[in-house]
């Protein structure tokens, strides 16, 4: 307990420096100095003279939108962890078994059929899209198999994912004009342009209050590392645990996906290179996965914006592009140790 | 049955009339068993005949289909899997893990039910957890990853696991099958000296002669039970097991020794 303080004020500096670049870095490179300056005019009125353009892109734009690939990144990030120590699979991870996939199918069908308007309920629709579609993808591993843990849930997640990302395509194409469809495809491959102040009061305490049910259950989550059975013999409420703890992950992850659309991989690079750093326990796995996942999804954020000039790669792409090769080296690795 | 009009018997762990199936199949048929404070207790049995069910069964991990379970005269359905845990360990016939945890972290999920979310790992938790490590003569282990281990060394962090639990009853599946001979006779000797009721499940019939008691199954029932001679007789093994044996007398120390021949 000694060592919290030092950890959790690089933790602290770490997240701050990125939240620093990623307001300062973009299109219009602005120096850390007025990034500060708009930052202490805003925060405590501290009075600077600052261009209010600059002003309005920290603030209205930039700082948004760092702020909640801050919280996506860290919740995803977290359902990642819950997801693979529940389900005793290193590839376990929103995106992968459909919880991405059923949110956006229910974010569109809201969006689109009219079940309401908002953010609120479009984010109501990614949630009861994320949980349809786990229940769906975890019946459907069950029937596979008598053990639900292995390779089967990944394939049934896979199967699940495109069950749901055919219906999103099929709703789109039969409901959406084309400037609808356009704007719902960039949003599916995971946009934070959009991102204003409400999404971060949506984003920032759904990531956190996630993290701090997880950290309370760390014990629990550690628990399962000998497997179901052997964590009821340790006096944990399998049942219990597991319905809570998955539903806090769709919960999260349906809320993300309502805010900026289906992003990959996030809960899977992660926790898996974390994992290797600093072993299998959940009092340092969780937060650090946490900072981890924030850091690497504005740094993925600061890269959509900039390689490409003049343009905007959905970070969506940005994280696929990174996540889908570190994939397949867990999966040549896992073999290797067979 | 009417098991609201039987008394509960009075004994550390209890079972009456139980019966466990899973689809069409009876894996356990009206098993009853009384296991005494103190004394260990042995369960024999060919491959299959359901003696890793039945302390599956015993342990609250799976619900039975008939009859009940007591644990400390209270029916274990009712009780919260924590204090069962604070009661009762198992370690299973079978379980690995892929994570990277260290042999420490690994012995330590045994104080999981006795700690909660907000108390961390304290001086006298870390202090039970090198005590368990000691008890296994697997001290010099401490540091290692769980992956590096042996097979034999993996199932004594197991057992070092459940003795952190600091547990009344100790419920061992064939704790002794990767082990060596030193390690086998000494863990046999260990769990028997310690101060807590032990039910194990073995193969070896002559390690099964130091228990106290011994039940044996054969196809889902219960069909001895007492004291290792007088249940180990030529006719059961023959029945049971499809052996023919005999006693030997160790001219050392006059203990019995049984020799098997097939038949
Ligand atoms: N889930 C299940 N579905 C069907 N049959 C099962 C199931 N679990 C166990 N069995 C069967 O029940 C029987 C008893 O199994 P159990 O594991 O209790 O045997 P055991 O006495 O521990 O054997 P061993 O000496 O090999 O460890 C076996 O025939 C096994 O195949
Ligand atoms: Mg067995």
């Amino acid at each position: 307990m000694t060592r919290l303080l030092p950890y959790s004020a690089a933790a602290l500096v770490a997240l701050l420096l990125a939240l620093l670049a990623g307001i300062a870095i973009g299109e219009t490179q602005l120096s850390p100095s007025v990034v500060y300056q708009v930052l202490a005019n805003r925060l405590w009125d501290a009075g600077y003279l600052v261009d209010p353009i600059d002003q309005g892109i920290v603030w209205n734009y930039r700082l948004t939108r760092t702020l909640v690939a801050a919280a996506c990144g860290a919740g995803l990030a977290t359902c990642g962890v819950i997801l693979q120590a529940l389900l005793r699979n290193p590839l376990a991870e929103p995106y992968l078994l459909g919880l991405s996939a059923g949110a956006s199918t229910g974010a569109v069908m809201v969006a689109l059929l009219g079940l309401g308007a908002g953010a609120l309920s479009l984010s109501g629709g990614a949630f009861v899209g994320a949980l349809l579609a786990f229940a769906l993808v975890l019946l459907l591993a069950r029937a596979s198999g008598p053990t639900a843990n292995n390779a089967q849930v990944i394939l049934a997640g896979i199967a699940g994912s495109q069950l749901f990302n055919a219906l999103t395509a099929f709703l789109i194409t039969k409901s959406a004009s084309a400037e609808q469809a356009r704007g719902i495809l960039f949003w599916l491959l995971g946009n934070l342009s959009g991102v204003r102040w409400p999404s971060v009061w949506l984003a920032v305490p759904v990531a956190l209050a996630g993290l701090a049910v997880c950290l309370w259950h760390r014990r629990a989550l550690d628990a399962f590392t000998f497997g179901v059975d052997s964590a009821a013999s340790l006096g944990i409420p399998v049942r219990r645990v597991q319905l809570l703890l998955i539903t806090c992950a769709a919960l999260v992850t349906a809320v993300m996906v309502s805010i900026v659309g289906a992003i990959g991989f996030v809960g899977l690079v992660i926790p898996h290179a974390l994992r290797l750093l600093l072993g299998g326990s959940h009092s340092r796995l969780l937060p650090a996965s946490a900072l981890g996942g924030a850091l690497f999804l504005i740094a993925a954020d600061i890269l959509s914006r900039t390689l490409i000039t003049g343009q905007v790669i959905p970070v969506g792409v940005v994280t696929a592009l990174i996540g889908a090769p570190v994939f397949a080296l867990i999966l040549v690795s896992r073999r290797k140790q067979r | 049955m009417n098991i609201m009009t039987s008394a509960p018997p009075v004994a550390l762990l209890a079972c009456q009339g139980l019966g466990f199936r899973v689809r069409d199949t009876q894996l356990l048929y009206g098993i009853d068993l009384n296991v005494n404070p103190g004394e260990t207790l042995g369960i024999v049995g060919p491959n299959g005949s359901g003696k890793s069910t039945l302390l599956k069964l015993l342990a609250g991990l799976r619900t039975p289909s008939s009859g009940s379970v007591y644990l400390l005269e209270q029916p274990l359905t009712r009780q919260p899997r924590r204090q069962i845990a604070q009661a009762l360990a198992l370690v299973e016939q079978q379980a690995d893990t892929h994570d990277a945890i260290s042999v420490f972290d690994a012995v330590a999920l045994g104080r999981t039910p006795w700690l909660s979310a907000l108390a961390p790992f304290s001086a006298e938790d870390t202090a039970i957890v090198d005590q368990a490590l000691a008890d296994v003569d697997a001290l010099h282990l401490r540091q290692r990853t769980w992956s590096s281990l042996s097979g034999g060394e993996r199932q004594r962090m197991h057992i070092a696991r459940a003795l952190a639990q600091r547990p009344q009853l100790l419920l061992l599946d064939e704790p002794t099958n990767h082990l060596d001979i030193q390690h086998q006779l000494s863990l046999l000797q260990r769990v028997q000296a310690l101060p807590v009721t032990t039910l194990i499940a073995l193969h070896d019939l002559n390690q099964a002669l130091t228990c106290d008691r011994l039940a044996v199954l054969d196809k889902g029932r219960l069909v001895a039970l007492g004291a290792p001679l007088e249940v180990l007789t030529p006719e059961r093994l023959l029945k049971t097991f499809g052996v023919h044996a005999h006693y030997l007398t160790d001219p050392f120390d006059g203990a019995c020794i049984l020799r098997f021949r097939a038949p």
